[in-house]
């Protein structure tokens, strides 16, 4: 299997090594070794909690430049339905749009419009299984990738639709070619994306060969720009044509809002997440036909790379969606005549198991003995200084080869005290 | 199975303890996971040892959870010093609980722990004795 790719990465100089990070990351991802911050790759699944809680902004994003334009004959913006919660006093979402193509775009297309659509694909994906569910979303793709790395077994549960960006970045381009007449491979097309795991979904997708999006440029990156040219606008020139339910996405119980589906359930918070899912995994969750699952606490307006408070955010989205006509203005099926089924994920989503103790598994349970072995030694603390993000995780590393039980400050101090004794004792012998 | 277990973990349940209550089938399902056991494997483990936890929670005072690895087997087993069980094949069916009112309105006890432990298990073991407690063995074979 292909090497993760992730947008999450580190900046060596920024980086402190303080344990803020390894302590906050959900999946146990980060270790700080010779005093930096490194993440194990198998593990991360770019959810953006670290950025979030390093306080020498030291996690770093890997997004495009908007000067990556320059490589396009003609350039797209796909704004995040999450982008329309982050300026005050909007009169209407269509004066964002007018303000992505006054900064150079040659064309907009919102996320919230394929929003409708897929709201309308999941909807019927559901109707169509056997089984009661629960079925997830599989929009969110950190929630994606953590079940990919988790929850192995939850796989099958994940509604095979495609993502709202996906969609509109396979539209948008087809739209661009047709009115164009060029090649699709001259059309850039940009996801303004609110968080680092869409980011990894563009260049690393599941169930696809390549993404229909050219790469992403964040929302901090652009929002100065937009900011500037909002000022004093009242009236939008460019129609905003998604439904409220439609932009709702970008916000926790946006989908589940959208899909009107009765026996539903929103859970948002990567750390609530992976405790539903771990119910699930076990059972617990029963009456649930669809659930929605968003890794940053409030949805997309959590997300690592927006601009503005999430709850504050999270309520400019509702004022402004129900200002939108409630009843979506473009139809799945219609778009499907024309263009084929764009709406369905067509390969398959693999696990991604991270690396077992040993590729043997009488070794790994040789190994895991070990590791029950050490962390009955250790303190039990969880205090984080040895680089690990509890007393268990250092027994795993220490397992695994990459770590030392000295590396335990706690350890090192009794054995200093325990040497510092044995030699006054020596020397009150002589 | 005389020889020595390959591993072996413990964890003392308490009667009652709701908001403990899963943590050790946690703890098991994330050992499993680390071994690099197949996935199948773990979700059943988990399974087992969730409802096994959570049968002592609801109906025992105390007891104790206890996952060995053998070569070949994997073994659960969950002892109780509770009310035992008065008639077994009834608690083997579907849907058939004596947990309280109570926590059945918090949504357990809905009678489906012994038989999806059953579902799940390759071989198992009921021995219980009333007004002293229940034993649950478990196996479950590795290919």
């Amino acid at each position: 299997m292909a090497p993760f790719f992730h947008s999450v990465r580190l900046d060596a100089d920024k980086c402190k090594g303080c344990t803020n990070c390894i302590k906050h990351c959900p999946t146990e991802a980060i270790r700080v070794r010779n005093g930096k911050a490194y993440i194990l790759e198998d593990r991360c699944v770019d959810c953006g909690v670290c950025i979030r809680a390093c306080p020498n902004h030291a996690k770093i994003v890997h997004t495009d430049p908007l000067r990556r334009c320059d490589e396009f004959a003609y350039n797209i913006a796909l704004p995040a339905p999450a982008l329309f919660g982050q300026f005050a006093n909007l009169a209407e979402p269509g004066i964002v749009l007018d303000a992505l193509l006054e900064l150079g775009f040659d064309d907009v297309f919102e996320v919230s419009l394929a929003a409708d659509l897929v709201t309308q694909a999941m909807r019927r994906f559901i109707e169509q299984q056997e089984k009661n569910g629960p079925w997830i979303s599989a929009s969110c793709p950190a929630v994606v990738r953590l079940i990919q790395v988790r929850f192995p077994e939850l796989i099958p549960n994940l509604i095979a639709v495609e993502s709202p960006m996906e969609v509109a970045g396979a539209l948008a381009r087809q739209r661009a070619a047709r009115l164009t007449g060029l090649s699709p491979t001259e059309i850039g097309v940009w996801f303004i994306t609110p968080c680092p795991a869409k980011v990894t979904a563009i260049h690393q997708p599941e169930g696809t060969a390549a993404s229909s999006v050219t790469g992403a440029i964040a929302v901090s990156q652009i929002y100065g720009d937009i900011l500037k040219l909002l000022a004093g606008k009242e009236g939008a020139q460019r129609e905003f044509r998604a439904s409220g339910p439609g932009l709702g996405w970008g916000r926790a119980g946006g989908e589940n809002m959208a899909l009107g589906i009765a026996d539903h359930l929103a859970v948002d918070g990567i750390h609530n997440v992976i405790s539903l899912l771990e119910e699930l995994e076990v059972g617990r969750v029963q009456d649930i036909k669809f659930l929605e699952c968003q890794a940053c606490t409030g949805g997309c307006v959590g997300g690592a790379l927006t601009v503005e408070n999430p709850f504050i955010a999270r309520v400019r989205l509702r004022k402004l969606a129900t200002q939108l006509p409630q009843v979506p203005r473009v139809s799945m099926e219609e778009v499907q005549v024309q263009l084929g089924d764009i709406f369905s994920i067509k390969g398959s989503i693999s696990p991604r198991p991270m690396t077992p103790l040993a590729a043997n598994l009488l070794v790994a349970i040789e190994k895991m003995e070990r590791l029950e072995i050490i962390e009955k030694c250790l303190p039990g603390l969880d205090c984080g200084a040895c680089g690990a993000p509890n007393c268990r995780a250092l027994a795993e590393d220490i397992v695994r080869g990459i770590a030392r039980e000295r590396d335990c400050v706690i350890k090192m101090r009794e054995e200093l005290l325990a040497h510092g004794n044995s030699n006054s004792k020596q020397k009150g012998a002589e | 199975m005389s020889s020595k277990p390959l591993l072996e973990m413990r964890f003392p349940i308490q009667g009652n303890d709701f908001m403990q209550a899963g943590e050790a089938a946690s703890k098991i399902k994330r050992a499993l996971q680390q071994i690099g056991m197949e996935s199948g494997l773990v979700r059943r483990v988990s399974i087992i040892s969730y409802e096994a936890e959570m049968n002592i929670v609801i109906h025992a005072y105390h007891g104790e959870l206890i996952l060995t690895i053998w070569p070949g087997k994997i073994q659960i087993v969950a002892t109780d010093v509770g009310p035992g069980i008065a008639d077994v094949d009834l608690a083997m069916q579907v849907g058939y609980s004596t947990a309280p009112e109570s926590v059945r309105q918090m949504g357990f006890g809905a009678g489906m722990g012994l038989p999806n432990i059953q579902k799940c298990a390759d071989e198992m073991q009921v021995e219980t004795k009333v007004g002293e407690g229940t034993r649950i063995l478990v196996k479950i074979n590795l290919r």
